[in-house]
């Protein structure tokens, strides 16, 4: 048996760049789970449903009908947001765990779908042929940087600027908004809803609207996740991609924003770093053992560090 | 001494009930409602697609509503007790069904011993989880987010380890599934007609064991009000104890007889029929195991009638459609009692 471990790679472009797009990805939709769960206080375990929507409505609108890539991925937006409000509506009305289980059930039900409505999706096939705009763009970004004495070091680099640079600014957008007027009602509703409730708030308005920004970020990285893989399938969206997500949310600290940012990095990077260790198995075992080092992560994150990087332990104690 | 005061907890507790019941009285009685609907189905059913097929998904509802109950009856028992949404249950079906595959096949044990073997080891497999995690997170005063996501994180890190130890590829239990009984028409497996008659055993001295003995009345007393409960001397961490030991080997018992009867064992098995078991939980009332009975039969027969109009990939998200319907409705399920769950 033998363990080979090469640190060469880290030192290299492709693999940073190939960091930084997955780190966006995750980041993103972590972002989203954050403003769910850090600063509402709702368990939303559909993230990953809602990312699936964005994405396939955005490959099925420019395969099938021919739409542009901007317009697949306002209405990709737009569909996940009302996916939020249709589950949101009659589960965020009752207890925590009513929410968790729906939200958890709906995002089986859009994988299960995408899997079974082959005509539309491809199926387990996949779906492919919907990043031609991208790609133009992403040759017009090459040729400008060239222009500008830069060089590009690897086709995904426009790809990995472009995800980095969307992480950053929705970062700052969301946590712009958490400190307006509207962002401390949802703190308010975390702290203690029936106290915002007495102040005459529509706590449910609040935490749909919450939940539908959240599948709005889901839907955003959807789309970068459709461009990194150029092949959507169903699989992609499993619950494992939340779990993921809340590794980062707890990694970084429950209600930090600059949490996610520094959490997505360091799960991507310690995650991509382990492919370059060469374990004497078949790929289907290191991918079930990746899984289970991300949930043991999880569990021990939560049970011993909920406070996690950057969070206030007290924090996680609250929502009962 | 304690025995008196379980028993006058669960007799308070009856009471209230039947005071409530007596609130809601006016309101029109949810039970009937509910058998108007599916009789009425029924009938539309039978005049547009004909009687023949009616009964066969009737009959094909039966046997999946009898794993669903199952399943659902050791979920909801601990979400009563402990609060806990255990999205790991899937897993313990699973788990069950590889541990009977490794009895019988590897060890080469007679299948009804492995099926044994399988629920057992599954009903202490649950326990120690209790042991390891769920009991020394209660004593820290874990919140519910904390608990949501290890049980999350738990359900992931099992199928895994299944996988990783088992592999992906297809087993099976060595039951005969080709086998069948035909009456008038109606086919049922033979291994099928097993796990039904099985399942319903199961769930009769389950809910004869929650009305009759002294530690039904302890679980329901708990699910009813845990403090009320707690107060009046119940010894909460036993009947914990006894509480996953039953979930578990209900969980291991709905693991066995669905993979002898589906016949095939892979990693995703609990895994794909644990949305059915929640919908079956939420139909039923979340916490009320009589509930979880009538919520899995509930959603079986759904899924298998939808297959007459709808095509049949579709059943996962009819099943899922019934779960949304009852949230809007009546979240505090079919069968639950009237109660502020928000």
């Amino acid at each position: 048996m033998t363990v080979a471990i090469s640190f060469d790679a880290l030192a290299g472009w492709d693999f940073w760049v190939g960091v930084g797009v997955l780190a966006a990805t995750y980041g993103i939709f972590a972002l989203g789970l954050q403003l769910n769960v850090g600063t509402t206080g709702i368990t939303n375990f559909g993230q990953a449903g809602f990312m699936a929507i964005g994405a396939y409505t955005m490959a099925i609108l420019v395969t099938r009908y021919g739409w542009s890539w901007w317009w697949g991925m306002l209405v990709g937006i737009g569909l996940a947001m009302a996916a939020a409000v249709l589950v949101g509506l009659p589960s965020l009305r009752l207890r925590a765990d009513y929410f968790a289980i729906t939200t958890l059930a709906f995002a089986e039900i859009v994988r299960y779908l995408a899997d079974n409505e082959r005509d539309l999706t491809g199926g387990s096939q996949g779906l492919l042929g919907y990043s031609g705009g991208w790609v133009s763009l992403s040759v017009r970004l090459e040729n400008w940087l060239n222009d500008h004495g830069i060089d590009v070091p690897s086709f995904l680099f426009p790809l990995m600027l472009v995800s980095v640079g969307l992480l950053l600014v929705l970062c700052l957008v969301v946590v712009a908004l958490v400190r307006t007027p509207w962002g401390r009602v949802l703190r308010a509703i975390r702290e203690d809803e029936d106290a915002a409730r007495a102040l005459g708030k529509n706590t449910l308005l609040y935490k749909l609207q919450s939940l539908a920004l959240a599948a709005a970020l889901a839907a955003i990285a959807g789309f970068l996740l459709a461009l990194n893989l150029t092949l959507l399938v169903p699989d992609e969206f499993d619950p494992g991609f939340t779990i993921f997500g809340y590794v980062i949310v707890i990694l970084g600290g429950l209600g930090s924003y600059v949490g996610v940012f520094v959490g997505s990095i360091v799960l991507m990077a310690l995650g991509e770093a382990t492919r370059y260790v060469d374990l004497p198995l078949s790929a289907d075992k290191v991918a079930a053992i990746r899984f289970i080092i991300v949930g043991l992560l999880l569990i021990l994150l939560t049970a011993f560090r909920p406070q996690g990087l950057f969070g206030k332990r007290e924090e996680m104690l609250l929502g009962d | 001494m304690s025995s008196g005061w379980g028993s006058l907890a669960a007799s308070v507790s009856d009471a209230t009930a039947r005071s409530r019941e007596a609130v809601t009285a006016r309101a029109p009685n949810p039970l009937l409602t509910l058998v108007g609907v599916v009789a009425l189905t029924a009938i539309v059913l039978v005049a547009t697609q004909g009687a023949l097929d009616v009964a066969q998904a009737t009959v094909n509802g039966i046997v999946s509503g009898s794993y669903f109950a199952l399943g659902a009856a050791g979920l909801t028992l601990v979400y009563g007790v402990l609060r806990l949404v255990n999205f790991a249950h899937g897993e313990f079906l699973t788990f069950a069904a590889y541990m009977t595959v490794l009895a019988h096949g590897t060890m080469s044990q007679p299948l009804l011993v492995a099926l044994a073997f399988g629920v057992v080891v599954t009903a202490l497999f649950a326990l120690g989880l209790e042991l390891v995690m769920w009991r020394p997170m209660r004593r820290k005063g874990a919140g519910i987010l904390q608990l949501l996501l290890m049980a999350l994180g738990l359900a992931f890190v099992i199928r895994n380890v299944i996988q990783l130890v088992a592999g992906t590829e297809v087993r099976t239990i060595g039951a005969n599934v080709t086998a069948a009984v035909h009456i008038g028409g109606i086919h049922i497996g033979r291994t099928e007609l097993w796990a039904v008659i099985v399942a319903l055993v199961a769930l009769l001295a389950l809910a004869l064991m929650l009305r009759g003995t002294r530690l039904g009345r302890e679980i329901r007393a708990l699910s009813d009000n845990a403090e009320l409960a707690e107060t009046t001397g119940i010894d909460t961490n036993r009947v914990i104890t006894y509480t996953w030991l039953l979930a578990g080997g209900l969980a291991g018992l709905a693991g066995v007889i669905y993979a002898a009867s589906v016949g095939v064992v892979t990693p995703q098995l609990g895994f794909g029929i644990v949305l059915s078991l929640f919908a079956a939980v939420v139909v039923g009332g979340i916490g009320n195991a009589f509930g979880a009975l009538g919520g899995g039969m509930l959603i079986g027969l759904a899924q298998e009638w939808s297959t007459l109009i709808f095509p049949a990939n579709l059943k996962v998200a009819v099943g899922f459609g019934v779960m949304i319907l009852v949230l809007i409705l009546r979240p505090q399920g079919l069968f639950g009692q009237a109660r502020r769950i928000d």
